[in-house]
């Protein structure tokens, strides 16, 4: 049987990101003293993983794992699990740890949660919470296997400040083992985006914006005045106003923002379903009735092509 | 080439979720039930392929009881070729990795090159069985796709890789595929297709046959037990603004700045 906690630290072009900091808060609050380690994979160095916790970090590195593919991925958190001993591990429900985590458990034998949002010890172990059916319920799950996986929804967790702690660096030498699949080209988005999963801040809008140009002129001005991400109702998507990447909902992206800000979205509940969790809801709808209402801080009842320049300009001269 | 669809039972999207009892999960008394929307994707596609003269056979593959089989000639009804359904009492209480074997097991039996499955279930939201089902064969696997081209032993698929952007991934079969929004427009049945839906056998496979044992599979087999189902938290009750729009706006930022300190 293992002994603490590892955590998968994801980076981004150098920097870590806030996920690294959230899990490995919750892994410290956790363990209760038991060793929290961190994996990084394609990446140099503990930065400020030691600040945050992490008494050991793992990195893996070469040719194989500059890229993400599943076959390089597992074979690293193997051998991370491995050194560190750990019965728990952490990651951040990303794409890629999504990808590769079904088949680390089905590897290793371990037992594994998807897209938990609370987690708490118990009886020397860990119980998760999970949302099922879109969120529309939730559920406790428990792991009975020695090595319990779990990624969890970004934003579920606070960071904490650094303390002056640092960490010991093991590089790890990982085969990684015949390629499967080969990534032949990577297609990029047009701007530089956070993803939507990982978004503090959201503005969507609906099937109101009437055109790909009112979304151009309503919604992005409004998130780039936030520093927000734009998402959408499926509505607007099918309607070719923006792109499937930018859908919220059950069958788009489950998003998980301090502050979502939908703009003429009735609140169906497959849309519901993708946001709910946010911590502060705001609509602006033309209709008192609209379901969305029922799950927002903050209405406002109104035309939204009157009040998104003048909320934009508000906020433009408040964040300056 | 065999293409082997995972087809699941799920409550449609719109269903109004009630738990009546805690340990059990949800009450299934009034839910419609609908084959899980990211199958659809995985049996459209399956369909083109064999329509392209690229595959021979679509097989429907389901771990499931009685109660699902409608599904399954629903799926007969789109174009499928054959439908199997994998039911044994020791396959209750499986956990996805204890049904990742069971369709493990029959995509073997059956001689399946390719086996495409939805990116998640929309009951249990997992997104883990298919991934699971490579795994346990040895297979490459490709998740959440949005445009997959076969050629002879050859694959080639789109992945979203995070923020809009795309990793185009090439591999040999057999291969396991996780169908996405966007990969196609599945179509609708016709009544010639349903009614000769309705007169398709569904076979049935067991345990003894797929050479599966108790300890890999069914509750006791399980590693992931979910108990305390609860509907989510009521979230507390809203404010709407008052007044013209230019305070309603100042308002706004400002509740949003002081009061819920989210900016
Ligand atoms: C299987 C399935 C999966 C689905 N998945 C998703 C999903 O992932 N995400 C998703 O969003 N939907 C999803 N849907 C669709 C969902 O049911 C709704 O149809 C959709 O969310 C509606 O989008 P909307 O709110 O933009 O449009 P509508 O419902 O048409 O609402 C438009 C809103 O805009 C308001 N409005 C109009 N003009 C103005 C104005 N000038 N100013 C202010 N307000 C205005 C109206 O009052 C109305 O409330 C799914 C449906 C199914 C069946
Ligand atoms: N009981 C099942 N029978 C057949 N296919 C399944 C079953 N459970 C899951 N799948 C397949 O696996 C996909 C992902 O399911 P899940 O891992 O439960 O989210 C589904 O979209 C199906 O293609």
């Amino acid at each position: 049987m293992g002994n603490g906690f590892l955590v998968v630290a994801e980076h981004d072009g150098g920097h870590f990101k806030k996920t690294a900091y959230e899990l490995l808060a919750k892994a410290v609050e956790l363990a209760a003293g038991a060793p929290v380690s961190a994996v990084v994979i394609g990446g140099d160095g503990a930065g400020d993983l030691g600040a945050h916790g992490a008494t050991k970090v793992f990195t893996v590195n070469g040719p194989a794992f500059g890229h993400y593919s599943p076959e390089a991925w597992v074979a690293a958190l193997q051998a991370a699990i491995t050194a560190s001993g750990a019965a728990v591990v952490l990651a951040p429900a990303s794409l890629q740890n999504k990808d590769a985590f079904p088949r680390l458990s089905a590897r290793i034998g371990a037992g594994y949660a998807t897209e938990v949002t609370e987690l708490s010890a118990a009886g020397g172990g860990v119980v998760a919470r999970r949302p099922q059916y879109a969120g529309k319920a939730f559920s406790t799950v428990q792991i009975q296997s020695p090595v319990a996986l779990f990624t969890v929804r970004p934003n579920s967790f606070p960071a904490k400040p650094a303390t002056g702690g640092s960490a010991e660096v093991v590089a790890l030498a990982v085969d990684a083992g015949a390629a499967l699949t080969r990534v032949v080209a990577s297609e990029a988005p047009s701007g530089d985006v956070v993803d939507l999963t990982e978004a503090d801040r959201i503005v969507s809008g609906g099937r109101s914006v009437k055109s790909k140009e009112g979304f151009d002129t309503l919604i992005r001005p409004l998130a780039a005045a936030l520093g927000a991400t734009a998402g959408a109702s499926r509505a607007a998507v099918d309607a070719g106003f923006c792109p499937h990447s930018e859908q919220v909902g059950q069958t788009g992206k489950v998003v998980n923002p301090t502050l979502y800000i939908a703009v003429g979205i009735s609140g169906a509940i497959q849309h519901l379903a993708g946001m709910r969790t946010s911590k502060v809801i705001v609509s602006i709808n033309k209709d008192a009735e609209a379901p969305i209402f029922g799950v927002s801080t903050y209405g406002i009842v109104g035309d939204m092509f009157e009040i998104c320049p003048l909320l934009t300009d508000e906020l433009k001269a408040a964040l300056r | 080439m065999k293409i082997g669809v995972l087809l699941k039972q799920v409550p449609s999207t719109d269903t109004q979720v009630k738990i009546a009892d805690p340990s059990a999960g949800i009450s299934t008394a009034d839910v419609k039930w609908t084959i899980n929307p990211y199958d659809e994707f995985a049996i459209e596609e399956a369909l083109r392929l064999k329509e392209a003269g690229k595959a021979t056979e679509v097989l429907l593959l389901t771990v499931g009881n009685k109660d699902v089989e409608q599904r399954l000639r629903d799926a007969l009804a789109m174009g499928a070729d054959r439908a199997m359904r994998l039911d044994d009492p020791g396959f209750v209480g499986s956990d996805p990795l204890g049904v990742a074997r069971i369709l493990a097991a029959a995509a073997k039996a059956e001689g399946v090159q390719l086996v495409l499955g939805g990116k998640q279930a929309a009951d249990d939201d997992n997104g883990q069985v298919p991934i699971m089902v490579a795994e346990l064969l040895g297979w490459a696997h490709v998740g959440v796709v949005t445009k997959l081209e076969i050629a002879g032993e050859t694959f080639k698929a789109w992945r979203a890789s995070g923020g809009g952007a795309q990793d185009v991934v090439e591999g040999a079969l057999p291969a396991v595929i996780t169908a996405d929004k966007g990969l196609n427009e599945p179509r609708y049945a016709s009544l010639k297709n349903i009614m000769m839906a309705k007169k398709k056998a569904i076979e049935v496979k067991g345990m003894a046959d797929l050479g599966l044992s108790a300890g890999q599979v069914g509750a006791a087999a399980a590693l992931v037990k979910e108990s305390g189902w609860s509907l989510p938290p009521q979230r507390p009750a809203g404010r709407i603004l008052q007044g013209d729009n230019a305070a309603r706006v100042k308002e706004l930022v400002a509740v949003l700045r002081d009061e819920a300190k989210v900016i």
